[in-house]
């Protein structure tokens, strides 16, 4: 660290002569490699000719992020080096107290959410149009609610559960859609054939997704890491495949639809006589029922997340982590691994058969298309990128990942740079992937990589993540 | 605390004709001992003896392939543990055991390592889970005592203050001490200790003698253990056990093994032919002489290693089984050599002593230049043989060449050989190592040349 110092004081500007320098070159090897690749475009018109475009605007964008990039990264590099060494001291100084109560924060802030978008909404169109209404709020509503609200929440919950299985336990499990699977089509199905509530059904759907997680657990008893990971693989796609394939069930592809709607407490979010607006003499929105299910898919992931608090501080989630650290071990504290490890499967399946059945309500429709592999490995994603067994870790990553995905869909000033063709959405895995990337060498750990301990004599610290282990399968 | 485990002398588990083999290896081949409540015992042998072969059947980590393990509880409930599986051993029968290679739960904390080992106890009073998940106070008051308990082993093990780190950080002592800790959590009646000495200094294994008389004193919790480590076993083990080769070649208190021969062959390694030779001379010259004899072999084993194996002998951190045993013979040799009234055989080789009856013809009286050569050098020859020729005055090389036949003869009646000299060209060879060393000095005795 000493000749640092050295260095600047004998040439002052030679850190934007190198930056300017390294911009330059970057910007050149940008051009070299992006010529021909992004500068031409070969495309073929109707009567089969070549046309050669040219993209000299979409070549320079490039070249400019290059070199400019490169600049400000060596240029800033002394900058950030300080920075990180003021800010490590700092951190160890004060124990953040933003971070300490995050999750009340956090959690009050998803309980007034609706209503916040609601509120600013209807004071954005009082501040354009000068016009109060409510009601407008209500109706514009709609799809921060739906798209972002319950979707992020949806995956909340699916994360929460395979964390029980994945953080918890330690066991690999890549087929976790499977339940989620089991879960909408029970509900999809005894909804339409037999007429039952949601409500009778939500815990029906929790129980046959844990049977089937018991099944899953049986033959995957002895395996383990990369072997355990390959069977759930399996299980998943056969479960996707008999879907697909038992048609005088399940209508295969064709999928089920007309799936009946949650009411609350026997009344329906209909527009007719006894429906919830004439009830409560409110004006006729679909909203009310989004809203609805928004704080119905919060508690449910509340729920996941109370009992998987409460299991932690039980014998049996002592047992999953003390699985995850040492099985043998485990064994010789006379804990019977095999009834552990089946209850780890049964009870993060049981929450991903609940989501499952509230994914059919909300939907009103299901088909396999919903439950291929990359939704249990983005289901995956979400519990390494956010921390192996933390809770609020995990929130983040699954709403960083879904929310993000929904907001390229927002984003339609990048059209102006990249052309009307261009859809945000298309390149949501490579962002994805990029995301993945970037987070695992940053915090290999995931974003929270510290446990905090079940059980404390003195004080409650927090067990940094390098002594922990990721379990063997 | 003799007399308590006099007193009360019932076996608290008994092995009987236990075999196991692993495809053609027999690992174990017909092992029968037992453990007697209340004691210590140790089960020491060199590596690959099968030790803890044997501690993996007990606990139930393998399967016995022949072979009955009884394991019989305070309250006199039997168990044969060969037919139960691991963790019910620990649950039922209340075995528990540490591990070679420390297997701490690292990522959990040490007062969180302690609530795993009460799980079972835990598992009844949670209902199970579901009433502790539904906040019963049953649970709720379990869960306090299971701190309270683990508070007690903290406290035992000196590790209190660091209760709420990770075990993964603690020192490697105390996650030794924690790991024993961890396994008194089940409330074992047997408790298994897979080399709990195994790198530690002298001032941690000292305590952990200490921890363990005290465990004993306080459950009375009967400690089957293997060791390495010499001062643990013969400080607090009331009964040993040596195997070699998954065999059973001595059985009794500390004292009785540390000096039986078969006991100090294996852990030197010696050839068996030797020892037979040293039987032999046992027998034929009285029993008192056979201490001595084996007390000069475990020296010459020991310049042996010393020789051979500097760093071991210079690093005596590192537990070097042999060469710790090797020094309590030769101290004990030392003892003897000073008690016994006859020295002729415990001289050392190298002093030149009156000639012998039935010497050779060209028999010296003392070695040309106050220096012998390195006899053993000969095929043939190993160290009794060479201090016998040195009694009878021969001590170079260029002697052994000019041997005639009635010379061979005359050393063959001595070394109590039959035609092994003419066999084994000793001549022959003498006289090239005669030529060797007058043309360079004689190369250094390695380990393998014998």
């Amino acid at each position: 660290m000493k000749p640092m110092p050295d260095i600047q004081s004998a040439e002052p500007d030679s850190v934007f002569a190198k930056a300017l320098k390294e911009g330059l070159l970057a910007g050149a090897l940008a051009l070299g490699l992006f010529f021909l690749v992004v500068g031409f475009r070969t495309d073929q018109n109707i009567r089969n000719e070549l046309i050669l475009t040219q993209r000299w605007g979409l070549l320079a964008i490039f070249v400019l992020v290059a070199g400019v990039g490169r600049f400000l990264i060596t240029y800033t590099a002394p900058w950030r080096e300080e920075r990180k060494k003021n800010k490590r001291a700092v951190v160890a100084k004060e124990p953040s107290a933003f971070r300490r109560s995050f999750p009340k924060i956090g959690l009050a802030l998803l309980f007034v959410y609706p209503f916040l978008i609601i509120t600013i909404l209807a004071l954005s169109q009082w501040y354009f149009t000068g016009q109060w209404s409510y009601q407008s709020g209500v109706q514009g509503s709609l799809k921060y609610v739906d798209n972002f609200g319950i979707q992020i929440l949806i995956y909340v919950m699916l994360a929460w559960g395979l964390n029980i299985v994945v953080g918890l336990a330690g066991l690999l499990d890549l087929g976790y859609v499977a339940f989620y699977a089991v879960g909408a089509y029970s509900y999809a199905l005894l909804s339409t054939h037999f007429g039952f509530s949601f409500w009778l059904l939500l815990p029906m759907a929790g129980i046959f997704a844990a049977t089937w997680g018991v099944i899953l657990g049986f033959p995957v008893l002895r395996l383990r890491g990369d072997y355990l990971a390959i069977v759930t693989l399996a299980f998943g796609e056969i479960i996707r495949l008999i879907l697909i394939n038992w048609t005088a069930v399940t209508k295969g592809t064709f999928g089920i639809s007309g799936i009946a709607k949650v009411t609350l407490f026997g009344i329906p979010f209909t527009a007719g006589d006894g429906g919830f607006a004439k009830t409560f003499g409110l004006p006729m929105s679909s909203a009310y029922y989004k809203i609805f299910l928004y704080y119905l898919i919060l508690l449910l992931a509340l729920l996941t997340a109370w009992v998987t608090i409460r299991l932690r501080r039980m014998p049996l989630g002592r047992a999953w982590e003390a699985l995850r650290e040492d099985e043998i071990a485990c064994r010789s504290l006379g804990i019977n691994t095999t009834t552990t490890k089946l209850t780890a499967f049964a009870t993060g399946a049981m929450f991903g058969g609940f989501a499952g059945s509230f994914f059919a309500a909300r939907q009103g429709f299901v088909s396999p298309e919903s439950f291929v592999f990359l939704e249990s490995a983005i289901i995956l994603a979400m519990v390494v990128l956010g921390g192996m067994g933390s809770l609020v870790g995990i929130a983040i990553a699954a709403a960083v990942m879904i929310g993000g995905t929904e907001l390229l869909r927002e984003l339609e000033f990048l059209k102006l740079i990249f052309g009307n063709d261009f859809t945000p959405e298309l390149y949501r895995m490579l962002l994805f992937g990029l995301a993945m990337i970037v987070v695992m060498v940053w915090k290999p750990r995931g974003f929270a990589g510290s446990r905090e301990p079940s059980a404390f004599l003195h004080e409650r610290k927090m067990v940094s993540g390098e002594f922990t282990k990721e379990g063997h399968g | 605390m003799v007399s308590e485990v006099q007193k009360n002398t019932s076996a608290i588990l008994r092995v009987e004709r236990l075999s196991m083999k692993f495809g053609g290896l027999i690992a174990i081949n017909d092992l029968n001992f037992e453990a007697k409540r209340g004691a210590i015992t140790a089960l020491i042998g060199p590596n690959g003896a099968g030790k803890t072969t044997v501690f993996n059947c007990i606990t139930g980590f393998y399967k016995p392939t022949e072979g009955m393990l009884t394991m019989t509880r305070q309250n006199g409930e039997e168990y044969l543990l060969e037919r139960m599986a691991d963790f019910v051993i620990t649950k039922k029968a209340k075995v528990a055991r540490t591990f070679q290679n420390i297997r701490l739960f690292s990522g959990l904390t040490v007062l969180e390592n302690l609530l795993v080992a009460q799980h079972n106890p835990l598992m009844l009073s949670s209902g199970f889970t579901i009433l502790g998940l539904l906040g019963f106070p049953t649970y709720k008051k379990a869960a306090t005592d299971a701190i309270e308990k683990a508070r007690f082993w903290l406290e035992k093990i000196n590790l209190i203050d660091r209760a709420d780190d990770p075990a993964g950080d603690l020192p490697y002592g105390a996650q030794r001490r924690l790991e024993i800790a961890r396994a008194m959590c089940t409330e074992p009646e047997l408790l298994c200790l897979d080399e709990p000495a195994a790198g530690l200094n002298a001032r941690e294994s000292a305590e952990l003698n200490k921890l363990l008389l005290d465990i004993r004193a306080e459950t009375g919790t009967s400690i089957l253990l293997i060791e390495h480590d010499m001062s643990v076993v013969m400080e607090i083990s009331d009964h040993v056990v040596v195997l070699e080769y998954g065999t059973k070649i001595s059985d009794g208190t500390p004292e009785t093994v540390k000096n039986d021969p078969k006991v100090i062959a294996a852990y030197l390694g010696v050839e068996d032919e030797e020892v037979v030779e040293l039987i032999e001379q046992a027998e034929a010259a009285g029993v008192d002489d056979i201490t001595a004899a084996v007390d000069l072999l475990s020296t010459e084993a020991l310049h042996e290693i010393v020789e051979t194996h500097p760093e071991a002998a210079a690093v005596e951190l590192i537990p070097a089984t042999p060469t710790v045993k090797a020094k309590r013979n030769k101290a004990t040799a030392a003892k003897k050599i000073s008690e016994t009234t006859a020295p002729t055989k415990a001289e050392a080789p190298a002093k030149a002593g009156p000639i012998k009856a039935g010497a050779t013809s060209n028999a010296l009286a003392e070695p040309r230049g106050g220096k012998a050569d390195r006899l053993i050098l000969i095929k043939g020859i190993g160290p009794v043989n060479e201090r016998k020729l040195n009694e009878h005055g021969i001590f170079h090389f260029d002697q052994i060449a000019a041997w005639k036949k009635a010379d061979v003869i005359a050393a063959e009646v001595y070394l109590a050989f039959d035609g092994r000299i003419a066999r084994e060209d000793w001549i022959g060879q003498a006289k090239k190592l005669a030529k060797a060393s007058q043309a360079k000095p004689a190369p250094k005795k390695t380990g393998g040349a014998k």
